[in-house]
């Protein structure tokens, strides 16, 4: 590596195009604006990642203002905006039922908002020389909208049913004596479902991105030492990649469906109290 | 792992700026787009189901018109064959009156022409008689010299015109 890289310049150069090939570098947090900025003593920089939560919420918007044309006979565009929210309907229709309507403009947003991040972050935007942050591979951000979701189903649940809600701890059938362990278990695995949420889709995501990272430090580093390594370890690291690529474009869609459906699922408990 | 190298820095941030971007995107595309695109798919759907209700009930009234049309059609039909029946039934009889006059014409005439030739046989017969009665009277006095009785002769002539 040491010698594959000579021709880079600079010690300092090399280092830094060395620490370019670190995959976790990619989930690095700069302050771009703001640095003081303080909100109650918390310092609420605007950073890489902000800045991708901005653009995806842009870029939703236009999404879904195309599709406002309100034509009687809709065209393409608002036809995929119609179709979009025509899935999170019948989504919501399928698993809470008629009350779930409401949810609709929620369940949207969170997926969309999902949605969109995830795709965002595996544009090929390195091709121009910008470098996509996925704010999805962290879990202070997906912690936000997994608590979020969590907090609606609690808030649904205890407003609708009041502490009568306890009783989803206490599935139909239960004998009288295991009542006390099954409420315990069932409280405990009603409490970790925010971490899940949360967890799942920082964990998907990351590991893609990593996977796609350390695919690509191989084509490079294959192809630095010499044509031999670039033919045995670099052109098949390359046509995997692309594989992958499908796959963690796949991967963006299906975590941002889960995390709505799961979504779903709750506020289901929470709705129709069995 | 920056995700957890960099918590205590950027906690405050992400969580306030991803509540910032969320909280527009629920507000203006959750709250304030949503809806009117879904108010157009639902009123599509009613246009759609209205305009499909209003062709089953076109649909229903070109039948219940065509049922009517067929139902006057079979009525005039039944009208024109009863009238068909019944000027046939009209010449049929006028025929059978004037069959009958001419027959009745025809039958007189025979009647008349039969009655004529019984009067010219009979007539025909009488005068034979006498001339063969007169023809024998004649021979008899001539082969037998005899003079008979002319009723007698004219009786025998009967008897033997009846029997031979």
């Amino acid at each position: 590596m040491e010698g594959a890289l000579s021709f880079i310049g600079d010690r300092e150069t090399r280092v830094a195009a060395e620490a370019k090939l670190d995959p976790m570098h990619q989930f690095q947090l700069e302050k771009l604006a703001g640095a003081d900025w303080n909100i109650a003593g918390y310092n609420v920089a605007f950073t890489n990642s902000a800045l991708w939560m901005a653009i995806a919420t842009l870029a939703l918007i236009v999404f879904v203002a195309g599709g406002m044309k309100r034509a009687v006979v809709p065209g393409r565009w608002q036809m995929a905006v119609e179709t979009f929210t025509g899935f999170i309907d019948g989504m919501l229709a399928a698993n809470v039922g008629k009350n779930g309507k409401k949810y609709v403009p929620y369940i949207f947003s969170l997926f969309m908002f999902i949605l969109f991040a995830n795709f965002l972050g595996l544009m090929p935007l390195g091709v121009v020389g910008v470098h996509a942050f996925t704010f999805t591979s962290h879990f202070s951000a997906t912690g936000v909208l997994a608590v979020l979701s969590f907090g609606i189903v609690l808030i649904v649940g205890f407003s609708k049913h009041g502490f009568h809600f306890f009783s989803l701890f206490v599935p139909h059938g239960t004998p009288i004596g295991m009542i006390p362990i099954i409420f315990v278990v069932e409280l405990i695995s009603f409490l970790v479902r925010p971490f899940s949420l949360g967890l799942r889709l920082f964990v998907a995501m990351m590991a893609g991105h990593v996977l796609l990272e350390v695919l690509s430090s191989f084509v490079i580093s294959g192809g630095n030492n010499g044509p031999i390594m670039f033919v045995i370890a670099g052109v098949p690291s390359f046509v995997l990649m692309v594989g992958i690529c499908a796959l963690e474009l796949l991967v963006a869609g299906i975590q941002a469906y889960v995390f709505a459906l799961l979504t779903c699922v709750y506020l289901n408990d929470a709705e129709n109290l069995h | 792992m920056p995700q957890i190298a960099q918590l205590g820095e950027f906690y405050s941030s992400q969580i306030f700026w991803l509540l910032i971007f969320f909280g527009i995107t629920f507000f203006v595309v959750g709250r304030g787009m949503v809806p009117k695109v879904m108010d157009t798919v639902a009123s599509r759907d009613k246009q759609i189901a209205d305009d499909l209700k209003a062709a089953e009930a076109a649909r229903a009234q070109a039948d219940a018109e065509e049922a009517a049309w067929r139902a006057r059609e079979n009525a005039n039909r039944a009208q024109a064959q009863g009238l068909i029946a019944d000027a046939r039934g009209k010449a049929a009889a006028a025929t059978a009156q004037r069959l009958a006059v001419a027959q009745a014409g025809i039958d007189a005439t025979i009647a008349g022409a039969e009655t004529r030739i019984a009067e010219a046989r009979r007539s025909a017969a009488d005068e034979i008689e006498t001339v063969a009665a007169d023809a024998t009277r004649e021979i008899v006095s001539r082969v037998a010299g005899l003079s008979l009785d002319d009723a007698a002769v004219r009786g025998a002539v009967k008897e033997n015109l009846v029997h031979g």
